[in-house]
């Protein structure tokens, strides 16, 4: 019975690939004489763009004068705050700040804060960093309020829940450059724009950690609550809250590191003399040893609350904090306290606590000059040669197939009959092969990625492109998944920027494969020797916690402006989560199955095959979603190295101040996103629970 | 296979007792209150989409319908819950308690016992209303505890009512002495006091010296002393505890029933127990309800259900239990021709045979029997031996 139900749904589909590849195939040979075929037409184009922009100006004419309200109301709380950084001398500052890593972590992270907020002060960069810290400071709460908010409302009506997870899903994935344009638009230029933009960014994590922390709490601990004759009230606040606590926290470090990107990112559109601004306008004058400089205070900004908010989600520390003795609670805050009034105290005769000499500025920006360009003439040669092997026979295949990228200023020849023949006959070869030998599946797979390397994303036609993609997400994840698959890839087709949407996509699977490589490889390794184990982890939190830009900055030194940098530096993003989740899954494949594996004489490469690898495969699934994800943030960001397609098209939209086409771009990269996410979330779904991993 | 008409039938002889003859086989039955502390009136628990809905609508239906004349072996009760039943199972609800009467008296322990999916959870939840019951009424001291409001059903679990779970329900984020407490802070009672209360508990239940620990820093055995006194905390009169000792090792479980059964003399709670194992069941329980798909299949004591399993289902489980520990020589003692013999011991009625049998050796002519300090007659080697020989399993 159960067989036969598969055979079933095994024939169903080898129909439907079979009509959807010959389908393709007669698109395909059609295409050249057909213009509507290869390219979508323009005259298919939609004004969306154009009706949005008109819509944006009614709602913005009608409702700027209110949001500017709303605006000057925040600016107020912001100046204030960032007023009185300003005015704190800053061993004050240091002092609190120090005494707060103390509570939440131990000596360590107090020394580690002390040492980077000096940095800070040694660089001279002490006042814009106090005025990127005011305007983080406002908008977490504001940030954590609203999640909090959202998510109680959330958490108890599967009705809401069903309309609040999609949004946070767009919230996340709609490049933030995107939602600026409408925000600056309402609240005009300033700081402002960068309170309320990392406010909306930073609560989709508070919400979602809230929402799983309180779904988490075992029916058992809510049931005894309720016995011991708790209200509602009393249930929610002295049940829920603390059983949820952890994860909450969790969600807090998250919003943190949200709202702290974000605010770095606002400075794009020139706000305050923050230090993302600083580092901004290093970079785009070229001068990388002084944003490198700059760059690593926003680095260590982001460590030391990173760090903190972390300590915070310890629950068994919590605990012991709560019950501490007196003394042990208080101390850090006198001391810190004492340090305070010393500093004002002692602030008059000694200037340099309120404002540190320039004299004593330690800014070694020449010299990191000079050696890097000492280093990038020593190595022109090789940097070159690298550079331009990934173009020509990586990047340049995937964008726009062998057929175009093989010439002989790149590969050097030029493409003959006989090698398009010799193509044609290995990929049929290869199929047949992998037909008889493994799975009719296997065949397909490589008749569709043949096909899509030879014309490229930007040369298959698009109806191609639409048609293999959405089959394949209906038959991994559902036909709910492959018609919003169909209708995504559609928007992008009506709003005319499918070819800067194939741009991306190309870049972004390009990285992807090398992450997913090079992640897997390190994964591996992580999982089987706990001493790379260790050193991996504390990097991979330091790259996740990093605002996107930082990360640009030492790929810019090394590779200029262009493709390859942003490549590059969305690799090392979005390289994070398949390293953890490949380490992860395979770490906790289950002890018995090993065991039992062992026992039957697997050598530990068979082990590693055929046990530990099938079985944390949807875990890996997860993280090769996760990387999608990241690789699509990082996308947005490196169009200000130079990357084109869609990032590029936001990026110019906010420069034009044009909400139609910044959004229609956005919500593109938002759709891609979300397909991307579906697919793989419901194909690792599925098969965690044919594996018996989940109910 | 047990088919479902021996099932029914088994359910009319043992269940629903009739409330307005007092119940004969409680252990205070005629000695104390008339009233049960609990009564449970055939409690129905339906689980799917608008089940309430659809079970008042058949309820009623079926009630119109009746044709007694047709099945006139079958009470009218029975007939209409079970068809009641087939057709709710039939259209895709899940039936985890259909028709479910007993009553608890005071001081009794009570156990419910069944496997998982018997419906034994979702009975324990309805009596303290963490689960809703569907239909039928649910008696407190007398008071219809289904139409107590929110208020009053708060107020009722904070003074009334202590329950015990599986798996602790501990707040982990509060110390062994906090969380004894919890239930009173919740009443709003003062720290100090509170925390007075909370250590005579602490103390009844031996853990001394632990106040300041977190949960996660005991051991299975201890959390549960933890949930148990904490259950206590507010002095309750009903003690429901939801297979308490499940999750613990067999060794640590043994020692944790004598402590229940040492606390039990100490507080004399009316306590409903829920339990997989039939031999902890027969350890502790004054009376024993088995259940099976949301049935309650037989209830006795648990010698009664050795001796007279109702169904094959019953017997499965009472198969191996050994006779002597179960058959008290008070069974064996004719009480109308009631001996006495002069210069030997005597022993409760209450006694089992294993523990009779050693006294015979040096007492081979038999002991007396007692019952409330009273003489009630004489039991000999050859008694025990035809008791043994005629339950033979």
């Amino acid at each position: 019975m159960q067989s036969g139900d598969k055979d079933r749904v095994g024939l169903h589909s080898v129909w439907v690939w079979s009509v959807v590849l010959i389908g393709s195939a007669v698109a395909i040979w059609l295409a050249p004489s057909v213009a509507w075929l290869a390219k979508p037409p323009v005259d298919w184009v939609l004004p969306i763009a154009d009706v949005t922009n008109q819509i944006t100006e009614v709602i913005v004419n009608v409702a700027k004068p209110a949001f500017r309200f709303i605006g000057s109301v925040f600016a107020i709380p912001m100046e204030a705050l960032q007023g009185l950084l300003q005015l704190l001398p800053w061993p004050a500052t240091i002092a609190l700040f120090a005494a707060l890593a103390w509570v939440a972590a131990g000596w360590k992270l107090m020394v580690f804060t002390v040492l980077a907020l000096f940095y800070m002060v040694l660089t001279g960069y002490w006042s814009p960093s106090m005025n990127t810290l005011g305007t983080v400071l406002i908008s977490i709460p504001l940030a954590l309020l609203l999640g909090f908010g959202l998510a109680v409302v959330t958490y108890q009506s599967p009705r809401v829940n069903q309309v609040v997870q999609p949004l946070l899903d767009f919230m996340q994935t709609v490049p933030t450059f995107a939602y600026l344009i409408p925000i600056m638009l309402l609240f005009g230029f300033g700081p402002v724009v960068g309170v309320v933009a990392s406010a909306i960014y930073a609560c989709p994590p508070m919400v979602r950690n809230m929402i799983v922390g309180l779904q988490q709490v075992p029916e058992e601990v809510i049931e005894s609550g309720r016995m011991s004759g708790a209200t509602p009230l009393q249930l929610f606040w002295q049940v829920r809250i603390p059983n949820a606590m952890s994860t909450i926290m969790v969600g807090v470090n998250q919003a943190t590191m949200a709202a702290l990107s974000m605010v770095i990112i606002a400075a794009i559109i020139g706000s305050s003399a923050d230090i993302g601004w600083e580092v901004l306008n290093q970079m785009r004058k070229a001068r990388f040893g002084e944003s490198l400089i700059a760059g690593l205070v926003i680095a260590l900004f982001a460590m030391v609350l990173d760090r903190i908010s972390l300590g915070f989600t310890d629950r068994g520390r919590a605990v012991e904090r709560q019950h501490a003795p007196t003394i042990t609670r208080v101390t850090p805050w006198l001391v810190a306290a004492i340090v305070v009034m010393g500093s004002f105290v002692f602030a008059p005769q000694l200037t340099w606590l309120s404002v540190w000499p320039e004299g004593w500025v330690f800014y070694p920006a020449d010299v990191i000059n000079d050696a890097l360009k000492q280093l990038t003439a020593d190595y022109a040669a090789v940097m070159k040669s690298i550079k331009n092997t990934a173009l020509f026979y990586y990047l340049l295949p995937i964008r726009i197939g062998f057929s175009k990228a093989i010439s002989p200023f790149s590969w050097g020849f030029a493409l003959e009959t006989w090698m398009v023949q010799g193509y044609a006959l290995v990929c049929a070869l290869l199929c047949v092969v992998a037909t008889w030998r493994y799975s009719w599946k296997v065949g397909v797979g490589i008749v569709i990625t043949a096909t899509l390397l030879w014309f490229g994303m930007t040369g298959i036609p698009w109806i191609v492109f639409i048609a293999v993609v959405s089959t394949l997400a209906w038959q991994v994840a559902g036909w709910r998944v492959g018609i919003t698959s169909v209708l995504a890839w559609m928007f992008m087709v009506l709003t005319g920027i499918w070819q800067q949407a194939m741009v991306s996509v190309a870049m972004c699977l390009a990285a992807v494969l090398v992450c997913l490589l090079f992640g897997g490889a390190l994964g591996i390794w992580a999982s089987r020797n706990d001493r790379v184990s260790s050193i991996i982890r504390p990097i991979n939190d330091t790259l996740q916690s990093m605002p996107l830009f930082v990360i640009l900055i030492p790929f810019l030194m090394f590779f200029q402006i262009g493709e390859f940098t942003s490549f590059l530096a969305i690799i090392a993003y979005a390289i994070v989560p398949c390293i953890r989740y490949t380490e992860h899954g395979l770490r906790n494949v289950p002890e018995t199955t090993v065991e039992a594996a062992v026992s039957i004489g697997c050598t530990p490469r068979q082990l590693l095959w055929n046990v530990k690898l099938p079985l944390a495969l949807p875990q890996i699934m997860l993280g090769l979603n996760q990387t999608v994800m990241f690789a699509l943030a990082m996308l947005v960001i490196t169009a200000l190295v130079g990357s084109k397609g869609l990032g590029q098209s936001v990026y110019i939209a906010l420069s034009n101040s044009d909400a139609g086409q910044g959004l229609v771009a956005g919500f593109s990269m938002a759709f891609i996103a979300i397909v991307a996410d579906r697919v793989l979330q419901g194909w690792s779904l599925r098969r965690q629970r044919e594996l018996g991993l989940v109910q | 296979m047990t088919d479902v008409k021996t099932d029914s039938a088994a359910r009319a002889v043992s269940s629903s007792p009739d409330p307005s003859l007092p119940s004969s086989d409680g252990p205070m039955a005629g000695s104390t209150a008339d009233t049960p502390k609990i009564a449970c009136r055939s409690v129905w628990k339906v689980y799917g989409p608008d089940a309430d809905k659809r079970f008042a609508e058949l309820h009623s239906q079926l009630h119109s319908q009746l044709h007694p004349q047709l099945h006139p072996q079958l009470h009218p009760q029975q007939f209409d819950s079970e068809q009641l039943r087939q057709t709710l199972l039939e259209e895709g609800f899940i039936v985890a308690a259909a028709d479910v009467s007993f009553d608890v008296q005071p001081g009794e322990i009570f156990i419910i016992m069944g496997l998982s999916g018997s419906g034994k959870s979702t009975m324990v939840r309805c009596l303290s209303r963490l689960v809703e019951p569907t239909g039928g009424e649910v008696l407190l001291d007398g008071e219809d505890f289904l139409a107590a409001n929110d208020a009053e059903l708060i107020n009722i679990r904070r003074h009334r009512m202590g329950m015990v779970f599986q798996n602790f329900g501990l707040m982990p984020h509060l110390t062994v002495l906090e969380n004894i407490s919890f239930p009173l802070k919740l009443q709003g009672m003062p720290t100090k006091q509170r925390n007075a209360c909370a250590r005579e508990v602490l103390e009844l239940v031996g853990l001394q010296g632990r106040e300041n620990s977190f949960p996660r820093q005991l051991s299975g055995g201890q959390q549960q002393r933890v949930g148990i006194a904490r259950s206590l905390a507010v002095e309750p009169d009903v003690w429901l505890l939801d297979e308490p000792f499940s999750a613990l090792d067999p060794l640590i479980r043994r020692q944790m029933q004598d402590e229940f059964l040492r606390l039990q003399t100490i507080l004399n709670k009316t306590i409903v127990f829920i339990t997989h194992d039939f031999l902890e069941a027969l350890r502790l329980a004054d009376r024993i309800a088995i259940m099976k798909d949301g049935l309650l299949v037989q209830l006795g004591t648990p010698t009664e259900l050795v001796l007279n399993p109702a169904n094959d289902y019953v017997a499965e489980f009472t198969k191996d239990v050994p006779r002597d520990r179960v058959i008290t020589v008070g069974e064996l003692v004719d009480p109308l021709h009631s001996q006495t013999l002069p210069n030997t011991p005597s022993i409760a009625d209450s006694t089992t045979l294993n523990n009779v049998m050693p006294l015979f050796e040096s007492h081979p002519n038999g002991v007396q029997v007692t019952r409330d300090e009273q003489i009630i007659g004489v039991v000999t080697p050859a008694m025990v031996i035809q008791a043994l020989a005629q339950h033979q399993s």
